[in-house]
């Protein structure tokens, strides 16, 4: 059982991770805690599911659709919401309260359009079947899931290393205005930082609906806070850190549920959150108002 | 200035005065029809909706056609309230139908039953609804009576030595599921061997399914609704656990083989209605719903449908005077003789006692329908 349930931690965990790497970019970059992230996670499964369903799209190019139109939201998100703001000198405070404003339209738009119920992916989609070493049962998908947000999440971490745009993105995150004046393109940054972490965001949405089977206009209200749970714990605006995080979350929640019993699930998730906060005030990779991403 | 609204009066007045309709039989129904409840209470209104213009269609009732007066009660205490005074003071209307959740009905059935004013329900399952007074009625089959009828044929049928159980422990229906089939266990001296939980919105059920596997149970008892319900049995399936799943009256619909496509077989349930249920008038019912609505209708539409026409049974036999009082207490006692064999099989009422001991409202009288699916489909066990 414990095998089982360490595969069960790892795939949750991984999509909670991806999550919460787009939240915890833009809170690096922005400045900004976007409470609209749930909801483009949930733009992100929709649109996934409409490309399949709809146009009978294979899966592989659906997730593609779902970058796509995420990323886009993300992009509408930056050039109507933190563009103004940014330009107005708004307090921290503002573009947060906008984007709750964001998130209930969200919302409140995909209900009117496709209901309130819930949806899922056609079974057939996936290949079905699972593998067995031992007792321990797997899906494709399980492992398609622990695959990709490890390569996505070492992807991010390459680029933001290893590249000019990544340079240019931590800068921008170290200060603004000593970007803007070694001439780098700081609204490009801001919104490129915007889309990435909206398309991971939306791809999130995807994975989560694979795995569980359910799309529906909420499904990004719970996620989203565990992402910010996630992103507290690992250090507001550390990739390494939205990554551990959401690892540890995937495993606190599996593990209370095997040892301490399921009515304690989030009860236990999150108190040991807590006490973690309580020795680590900053997170685990946090380090008080220093540089980010 | 005055002048607009006068003219649209006059207007008005002439259309309404021009053509004198026969007098109508108004009736009241105040159900959900916004807000979370509304996926109960846009089925329950399509289902009167359906019955009233059938009974309309063929003539009426002793010539005269019935009138719904349809009011939105968001599943809310407060506003169920409000809708049954606007409906008993103000449209004045015979008999009131609804509220959708047991929950209201708690709050608003007193005003009916103190302006004495026939209510009743088709939703509400909950106990002491219909110990309010004797003008409360309903058709709905509460899950106390029909867990033990699912689990005894299920038990039969699959042999249980050991079940596990898993519920959803934050709604008040799942809860008192969980509560019933509790009791039913024990009654039936069937050990539990781990009792697991879930919270609404959940969508991950993989750590608390892995757990109940390594127990190896006969079978899992599961109180949910359909939007859980569905990822679980897939995601049981996916981590090899085989066993037959027993639901209650939530994971009655047939939304569940949308959500649990592929692996929606050997699931048991029990439930006063079926889609499968082989009478002629469900059949009838099934075929006018899905041609009006373009989908199969639930069990919330089939109750409405059948309460229609079990009034309309006791309003067949009244010659109403026009006098409201006397007529709404004329309805009362014509209603509890009324049998019925509708979309959800032979029904007739039973006589319940109040809380002071003395005779009250009415519960139903109903066989549950236990079915396993195999499929896509519910296959009825007998």
């Amino acid at each position: 059982m414990l095998a089982q349930q360490l595969v069960n931690a790892l795939s949750l965990g991984g999509v909670y991770a991806l999550f919460a790497l787009g939240f915890t970019l833009i809170f690096g970059v922005l400045d900004v805690i976007n409470l609209a992230h749930g909801a483009i996670f949930m733009i992100g499964a929709y649109a996934a599911l409409q490309a399949v369903l709809l146009f009978k799209l294979p899966i592989s190019v659906a997730i593609c659709v779902a970058l796509l139109v995420s990323g886009c939201a993300g992009w509408l998100l930056d050039y109507f919401i933190f563009r103004p703001l940014r330009a107005r000198r708004a307090p921290q405070l503002a573009p947060m309260i906008a984007t709750i404003g964001v998130a209930l339209s969200l919302t409140s738009a995909t209900q009117g359009l496709f209901g309130a119920e819930n949806l899922r992916f056609p079974n057939d989609l996936l290949p079905g079947g699972a593998f067995e070493i031992g007792t321990v049962r797997f899906t494709l998908l399980e492992l398609q899931i622990i695959f990709l947000s490890f390569f996505l999440m070492a992807l991010l971490l390459w680029t933001l290393k290893g590249t000019q745009i990544g340079r240019a993105v931590r800068a921008v995150a170290e200060s603004p205005r000593a970007a803007a004046l070694l001439g780098i393109n700081v609204e490009g940054v801001f919104s490129a930082a915007t889309v990435i972490a909206s398309a991971l965001g939306g791809m999130a949405g995807v994975l989560i609906a694979l795995y569980a089977n359910a799309v529906f206009p909420g499904m990004g209200q719970p996620m989203l806070h565990k992402g910010i749970a996630v992103v507290i714990l690992g250090g507001m605006g550390d990739v390494r850190g939205a990554l551990i995080g959401g690892l540890f979350l995937g495993c606190a929640e599996v593990f209370s549920v095997a040892y301490i019993g399921s009515t304690m699930r989030d009860a236990a998730a999150f108190g040991l959150l807590f006490l973690i906060l309580l020795i680590r005030p900053h997170g685990l990779f946090g380090q008080a108002a220093q540089r980010r991403a | 200035m005055m002048k607009l609204p006068t003219i649209v009066l006059a207007v008005l007045w002439g259309c309404l005065s021009a053509s004198p309709a026969p007098a109508q039989i108004k009736i009241g129904v105040a159900e959900a029809l916004t807000g979370n409840a509304a996926q109960y209470g846009v089925p329950i209104r399509r289902g009167f909706e359906l019955a009233a213009s059938e009974i309309n269609g063929s003539g009426g009732i002793n010539g005269q056609k019935i009138e719904l007066f349809i009011e939105d009660e968001q599943g809310k205490k407060e506003e169920a309230i409000n809708v049954f005074k606007k409906l008993i003071f103000q449209d004045r209307v015979l008999m009131l139908f609804g509220p959708t959740l047991s929950n209201s009905a708690q709050a608003s059935d007193p005003v009916a039953q103190g302006a004495k004013i026939v209510v009743f329900g088709t939703s509400n399952t909950a106990d002491g609804i219909t110990s309010i007074g004797n003008y409360v009625f309903r058709n709905s089959v509460t899950e106390a009576d029909i867990v033990p009828v699912t689990l005894k044929v299920a038990s039969e049928k699959a042999g249980l030595k050991k079940v596990a159980v898993l519920y959803g422990n934050d709604d008040a229906f799942t809860k008192s599921g969980y509560d019933n089939f509790k009791k039913a266990l024990e009654a039936a001296k069937i050990p539990v061997i781990a009792t697991e939980t879930f919270a609404k919105g959940d969508v991950d059920f993989k750590p608390q399914l892995t757990k109940i596997k390594a127990g190896q149970p006969d079978a899992v008892v599961l109180s949910a609704l359909v939007a859980e319900g569905g990822p679980i049995m897939v995601q049981a399936r996916q981590l090899g656990l085989t066993v037959p799943f027993i639901g209650g009256n939530g994971m009655n619909s047939p939304k569940f083989f949308d959500l649990a496509k592929g692996s929606s077989d050997n699931l048991w349930v029990g439930s006063p209605w079926s889609v499968e249920g082989p009478a002629a008038e469900n059949k009838k019912f099934i075929a006018a719903y899905q041609k009006a609505h373009n989908s199969l209708p639930d069990q919330f539409a089939a109750q409405a449908y059948d309460a229609m026409y079990i009034v309309t049974q006791a309003l067949k036999k009244l010659k109403l005077s026009n006098k409201l009082e006397s007529d709404r207490a004329a309805l009362r006692d014509a209603l509890p003789a009324v049998q019925f064999s509708g979309a959800t099989g032979p029904f007739k009422f039973r006589q319940i006692a109040g809380k002071d001991g003395k005779p009250a409202g009415y519960d139903a009288v109903q066989t549950a329908i236990v079915s396993v699916t195999k499929g896509d489909r519910y296959v009825i066990q007998k």
